[in-house]
């Protein structure tokens, strides 16, 4: 095991990506995670990897689809107007199948909006963002600790399924300062024999394309997709639940309002309340099986996210009406306060008949 | 039926290059594309280099280069072809890497990503079809489309008060620091094909100096959108491109000190 | 009969019939074919046998479909 340090979270998503083996970042500055690029240009030529400040995020995503096309174990990050940017690319990297990790320190918006922590790019992130029918792995880590652990996992997942990978977090959680130990990371082995690296005389050509002009093939190739991503659902969901067992109420929470939301959960036990916490890591493949498992023993769900309710949509179908669901939120960059949410969590409670 | 030659004691001097693949290209009949393609793949044939040379396709009428390029491709979104080629040659340096773009990718939607490869000089090729229209969607003004020029959103000729000026490309990459090679060339007559030839080979080659970016553009034609017969096009080109996107070398920093 | 000092070989059932080729030879070799391939194009065939080898059909053919075959200098007394 390697020493325990103090980092702060954007720096370490940035020493991560390097100790998974990252052979190149392409990114365009935004707050509040431009420390990841600072982190980068110093860090990356050290150890070999290509360090390039697109012109912007268009630039950099499509870099990173040329890269990824190449083969090569790439990332980017940014931040939400940034990551609205490549959408385009995204949906251009998903359709060709590109394996690459993106991160999005979600801000609040819409528009230019503020530079505070914000849950808002939810919807944007796990339902679409970009045009047709693609899926991104997300994962949400809540800590400094699970932002380094979750960097070599969404680097595996993308490479194993061929997908680009999300990890959606919040500046709270990238300016956040805490103890982070790097785990020895392997490579799984990747195959490369889609790749474009040259053609040698023994192979066919290779091309990197989500251009399927007939009708015919371009459903054949949604459908592949569909199977990738039914078999992602089938074994790649994640989530940590906290005292669930004895649970009337659970509260659902991921990231940032994770950590508030174990707050909220012990401050409602202490007032005798039985209040279990399901916290997803994949915000796709969404954990609804113990949500609907859980529907059928407590009264009722919480959740708690930092914007209008998106997440909120996904647990109500996981629970799929069998039991009630509350909401409660802050929005555009305010967050809120473990005794603010308590309030509105034990006002539920008591409607539900705890 | 026309008449037949034997071939007897005749050696063949010219045939199309192995690295085209054996497919019939989607091209209307007479169009620049299908040069340009042969040229390009004849050139990665006499360097040796179609086991290291990656290409870029843009979204426009050569979307589908690589049906026809036997060489590893990919596929950029309408615009990014730079961007991408920029991603691909900054993993793999020493890979002879191009983009291919019409005037819409290049000088339109992907202007940015243009200029800031060029600025930076990345050492890639960019191969430029400047047919002074939007093929692929059916004749739209281009950036390049001339004053005058009807398009099918100009119906009745490109106005300088609504659309502004075409944009001269080779002329505004040329004053980039970052661009070693810019050459502007057509392909509408024999000698014309020689000498492009010879400015994509010395395109592609400088790129092992690793000394900026090379930029050959190609003044080409669109018989179907503008609407004449293959040959016409070809002398329309002469007749009114040609006048305001001038032939010739704009940079050559390849042999310099 | 003219000393033939080349030929070419045109897969006309690629030809679009674009007429360039026609248009750049500089001996009116090249012709129209008065049928059609299975495509619908009047394909270009050889017209004459005045062909000198001097390769501008082959360089302006935009679907790369002529081969071009000169007379062996030995030969071509
Ligand atoms: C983002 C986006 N906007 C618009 C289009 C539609 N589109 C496809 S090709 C094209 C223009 C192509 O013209 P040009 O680049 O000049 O190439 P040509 O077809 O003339 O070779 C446009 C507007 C697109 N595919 N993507
Ligand atoms: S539309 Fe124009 S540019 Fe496109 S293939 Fe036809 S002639 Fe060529
Ligand atoms: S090689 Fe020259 S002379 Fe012969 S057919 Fe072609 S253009 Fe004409
Ligand atoms: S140039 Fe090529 S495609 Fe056009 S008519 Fe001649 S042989 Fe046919």
């Amino acid at each position: 095991m390697s020493e325990m340090l103090l980092m702060k979270g954007n720096e370490a998503m940035a020493e991560a990506a390097i100790r998974a083996g990252c052979e190149g970042y392409f990114a365009y500055p935004i707050t509040p995670q431009s420390e990841v690029a600072e982190y980068m240009a110093r860090e990356a030529p050290k150890h070999g990897v290509v360090f390039l400040q697109a012109e912007s995020e268009l630039a950099a995503i499509n870099m990173l689809y040329g890269a990824a096309g190449a083969g090569f174990k790439v990332w980017t990050s940014s931040s939400s107007p940034g990551i609205s940017l490549m959408q385009e690319g995204i949906s251009y990297i998903a359709g060709a199948m590109l394996p690459c990790v993106i991160v999005n320190v979600n801000r609040g918006g819409p528009g230019l909006g503020t530079i505070q922590p914000s849950q808002s790019d939810y919807f944007q992130t796990v339902k679409g963002g970009g045009h047709g029918d693609y899926r991104l792995i997300t994962l949400a880590p809540s800590t400094v600790q699970e932002i380094a652990d979750y960097m070599g996992l969404a680097f595996d997942l993308a490479w194993k399924y061929r997908n680009p990978a999300m990890i959606l977090m919040d500046g709270a959680l990238g300016q956040m300062m805490e103890k982070v130990q790097f785990k020895p990371y392997t490579d799984p082995g990747r195959d490369l024999s889609w790749s474009t690296r040259g053609k040698p005389e023994e192979r066919e050509s290779n091309f990197i394309t989500s251009l399927f002009i007939k009708p015919e093939e371009m459903e054949q190739v949604n459908l592949q997709l569909q199977k990738t991503y039914r078999e992602i659902e089938q074994n790649e969901v994640r989530y940590d639940s906290y005292e669930v067992d004895d649970a009337e109420m659970v509260l659902v929470a991921y990231g940032l309002s994770a950590r508030i939301a174990s707050k909220v959960m012990h401050i409602l036990r202490d007032k005798g309340l039985k209040v279990g916490l399901v916290k997803p890591i994949t915000l796709w493949p969404y954990p609804y099986k113990i949500l609907s498992d859980l529907a059928d023993r407590v009264k009722g769900f919480f959740v708690m996210e930092l914007n209008a309710g998106q997440m909120v949509e996904d647990v109500r179908l996981g629970v799929n009406g069998k039991k009630e669901v509350g909401f409660y939120g802050r929005m555009g960059g305010m967050i809120y306060s473990p005794e603010e949410v308590a309030e509105k969590a034990e006002a539920f409670a008591r409607k539900i008949g705890m | 039926m026309g008449i037949t030659v034997s071939l007897e004691n005749m050696e063949k001097i010219y045939e199309r290059p192995k690295t085209l693949k054996d497919k019939v290209m989607h091209y209307c009949p007479g169009c620049g594309h299908g040069v340009t393609h042969r040229l390009v793949m004849e050139l990665v044939e006499e360097l040796g280099i179609q086991h290291n040379t990656v290409g870029v396709a843009p979204v426009g009428c050569s979307v589908f280069a690589y049906y026809y390029m036997d060489i590893d491709m990919q596929e950029a979104a309408h615009g990014r072809a730079c961007a991408v080629a920029t991603g691909i040659k900054r993993m793999m340096p020493d890979h002879y890497v191009f983009t291919y773009q019409g005037d819409g990718d290049l000088a339109a939607i992907g202007t940015n990503e243009t200029i800031h490869a060029c600025n930076r000089g990345e050492n890639i090729t960019i191969v430029f079809v400047n047919n002074a229209i939007y093929g692929m969607t059916g004749g739209q003004m281009a950036p390049t489309t001339l004053l005058g020029q009807p398009a099918t959103t100009c119906p009745l000729g490109r106005e300088q008060a609504a659309n502004g000026y075409p944009i001269r490309m080779s002329e505004l990459v040329a004053q980039l620091p970052g661009t070693i090679y810019v050459e502007r060339v057509a392909v509408n007559t024999p000698a014309r094909v020689r000498k492009a030839k010879k400015a994509l080979i010395k395109a592609f080659k400088s790129q092992e100096l690793k000394k900026g970016t090379s930029f050959v553009e190609i003044v080409s034609n669109c018989p179907s959108n503008w609407k004449m017969t293959p040959v016409e096009s070809n002398k329309w080109l002469d007749e009114n491109m040609l006048p305001y996107y001038p032939l010739g070398l704009y940079k050559d920093e390849i042999s310099g000190e | 009969m003219a000393k033939v000092k080349g030929a070419v070989i045109i897969n006309t059932e690629n030809c679009k019939g674009c007429g360039l080729c026609i248009h750049a030879c500089p001996t009116d070799t090249l012709g129209f074919s008065k049928e059609i391939n299975s495509k619908g194009f009047n394909f270009s065939e050889m017209i004459k046998d005045e062909c000198i080898a001097c390769m501008s059909c082959a360089l302006v053919c935009p679907d790369a479909v002529i081969t071009v075959y000169r007379m062996k200098k030995d030969k071509a007394v």
